[in-house]
């Protein structure tokens, strides 16, 4: 029975997630900003037959919010095999062309705050010699594109301090594993057109808890982003700039 | 706005798609001042989950549970569960949705505005005989927790009351107990209507689940079949906890529309006869309740013009020649339909004002979409119906006249001061034409 941490447990992700969590019989320490909403999640995972569940209210991007998170996470159940950093706003790239605070923001809570809870984490992984650190990155972070290089930009710069700490967490016994999903069917991408290419919430967590268990570094979920982003990644400039994407 | 349609296809909409994932959503949506309608995963097949012109509530992100009583297996959840969780969530622990229809893709929302039945109605009546409580959400803002004994009037009006109450946001369910998941079917052939009306009155009795597949397009053996019964194992087999297929195989683009010629079709159901495999068998109770799960999209087949369902029910004292008559309106038509299926409802009062099951025998039918001809098709079916003293079943339905409505459902004087005001489908406004005009 793993006991698994789980930051924005709201989240259409991080839900289906502690769903596969609970139905193992797993221990799940919850966070996220709503309080209503939070409790409504912990009874749907208490009824699916979790272990324990416990709460925190917080605000994740509030980086003053942090130590007290990390610490009661840690002390709930004694200890962590996982934890999940699964929140993040995706904004709106022309908004935050024209607005310096909302470009902050962006920055701040897909990157800054996520940093700063990876690196609290880190710590008391190390010390335990095992466990598991997964972090929810994005394929926009493997290229910056006109569409979404803020957002981009911040998943960019946590797939880089993942690996960071890899390297750093190498030979102790704690994993760290970058999830990179495509285009997910949540509620972050309402009006966005849905095409083939998009996945439900379901089937990522079912990647995620698939490269947690093999212990993976990076995973793209689902599987065939890995092939797209190749490419994308491989394009030379002058074609990357005559696409619109 | 956006272009919307059913499982059927037909007909396609431009409505105002709300996803919600929590109640706070679902009251924001209501502010909307376009006509109202909850949505769960959209297997109506016309268009009873449409809402032209008007704001639909997407309720499947709802789908969290809120408790479990293991002792009397009742569960509690959101509306936008789906049944394909409720199982995967119920089965491992011994229990099972008292009712199922044929596909478990839908949500316990849905399941109550339709009033939906299974291949056990003559045992266990509709999902809604199954349903403790549900809470409501009117447009006026008020919650109102319903059962058959608190509000049962708004209880009776909002199972299968087609959404047209308000949103249902949560509901409680009473479940079955359950030692296996497999099943013991039976399949045995018969040569006509009678055969089946023999094998249907020998059945009940003993048999948990009954349908029958008839085919009606033989030149002349119209009306043979196969009748399939089924019962769950009583004996515990360590079955309950393993995983169910997720149904792997999909259609993967619409068929072109010659796929489904009177010649195919005519050959589908002679091959269907032929193949079918008959006799005593031990089978997982998915493949006997859900058999067309396993095959996701299966829809296209009809290509992108979609294509209609008929389903209707007529009282049981002649009920076998107003299914000869359907049959023969049919074979004659060629206008062939894929599956053909046949079921006989038990007595059990069905618990809501338009509830669709009733004593007598229904039958249900699909056809590719070919525009004027199949809507006369429809028509002569309808007809057939009403001088039945039958009904037509809303969930299924692209095309039925109010006048079929109102001869399908008696009690609609009874339902109507239970309309929220703020809600409506295209459906009900196909159905329910405006107070005649002199």
């Amino acid at each position: 029975m793993a006991r698994v941490l789980i930051l924005g447990a709201t989240s259409a992700i991080a839900q289906a997630t502690s769903r596969i969590h609970a139905g193992r019989g797993d221990s799940l320490f919850l966070v996220a900003r709503d309080r209503e909403r939070l409790a409504s999640v912990a009874a749907d995972l208490r009824v699916r037959g979790a272990m324990a569940v416990e709460t925190l209210v917080a605000d994740l991007a509030d980086d003053s919010t942090h130590e007290r998170i990390v610490a009661d996470g840690w002390r709930a159940f004694n200890g962590l095999d996982v934890a999940l950093l699964a929140y993040g706003v995706l904004g709106n790239q022309r908004e935050v062309e024209s607005s310096p605070e909302a470009l902050k923001a962006i920055l701040a809570t897909n990157f800054t705050s996520a940093a700063s809870l990876l690196m609290r984490l880190a710590a008391l992984f190390e010390r335990q010699r095992s466990g598991a650190l997964v972090a929810i990155g994005s394929v926009a972070g493997d290229r910056g594109r006109q569409s979404n290089y803020a957002y981009g930009a911040a998943k960019g710069g946590l797939a880089i301090f993942m690996e960071g700490l890899r390297h750093r967490l190498a030979g102790t016994g704690v994993r760290v594993v970058t999830i990179k999903p495509g285009f997910v069917d949540t509620p972050m991408t309402r009006g966005f057109p849905k095409g083939p290419l998009w996945a439900s919430p379901e089937r990522v967590a079912a990647g995620i808890v698939r490269a947690i268990d093999r212990g993976a570094s990076v995973a793209y979920v689902p599987g065939f982003w890995w092939a797209i982003m190749r490419v994308i990644r491989s394009l030379p400039e002058w074609i990357l700039f005559r696409t619109r994407l | 706005m956006a272009a919307a349609s059913s499982w059927g296809r037909y007909p396609r909409v431009d409505e105002d798609r709300r996803l919600v994932s929590w109640e706070g959503d679902v009251r924001a949506a209501l502010a909307s001042r376009r006509p109202l309608l909850a949505r769960g995963l959209g297997r109506s097949y016309g268009d009873s989950c449409l809402n032209e012109g008007g704001t639909v509530i997407e309720l499947a992100g709802m789908d969290r549970f809120l408790a479990f009583d293991a002792t009397h297996g009742l569960l509690s959840c959101e509306a936008g569960a789906s049944l394909d969780d409720v199982i995967a969530f119920a089965l491992p622990r011994g229990w099972f949705p008292a009712v199922v229809p044929g596909t478990r893709f839908v949500t316990v929302g849905g399941c109550i505005a339709n009033d939906v039945h299974g291949k056990n109605h003559h045992r266990a009546g509709t999902f809604g005989r199954h349903v403790r409580a549900l809470t409501l959400l009117r447009s006026d803002g008020t919650t109102h927790e319903c059962s058959p004994m608190a509000e049962p009037s708004l209880f009776a009006a909002t199972v299968a009351g087609l959404g047209l109450t308000g949103i249902v946001t949560r509901a409680t369910l009473a479940l079955r107990p359950l030692r296996s998941a497999r099943m013991e079917v039976e399949s045995l052939p018969f040569a006509d209507l009678d055969g089946f009306f023999e094998l249907e009155a020998a059945s009940a009795e003993s048999w948990e689940h009954t349908v029958a597949w008839v085919d009606c397009l033989h030149p002349r053996m119209a009306g043979r079949g196969i009748f399939s019964r089924a019962r769950f194992l009583e004996r515990s087999d360590g079955s309950l906890g393993e995983p169910w297929g997720r149904g792997p195989r999909t259609v993967p683009c619409d068929l072109p529309e010659a796929a489904l010629s009177p010649f195919t079709v005519k050959a589908f159901n002679a091959a269907y006869w032929k193949l079918h495999p008959r006799g005593r068998r031990i089978e997982a109770a998915e493949k006997f309740l859900f058999p067309l799960d396993a095959l996701g999209h299966w829809n296209r087949i009809y290509g992108r013009r979609g294509f209609v369902q008929f389903q209707c029910v007529v009282p049981g004292a002649r009920a076998r020649d107003w299914i000869a008559q359907l049959i023969e309106a049919i074979r004659t038509k060629g206008d062939g339909s894929f599956l053909s299926v046949l079921k006989t409802f038990g007595e059990l009062p069905s618990p809501g004002l338009l509830s669709f099951p009733r004593p007598g025998v229904t039958f249900a039918l699909d056809f590719p979409f070919r525009g004027d001809r199949t809507l006369a098709l429809m028509k002569e079916l309808e007809e057939i119906v009403i001088d039945a003293g039958g009904a037509l079943y809303p969930a299924k339905d692209a095309c039925m006249s109010p006048r079929a409505f109102g001869a399908s459902f008696t009690r609609l004087g009874e339902f109507e001061p239970w309309i929220d005001p703020a809600f409506s489908s295209s459906f009900w406004r196909r159905v329910h034409a405006a107070p005649r005009a002199a």
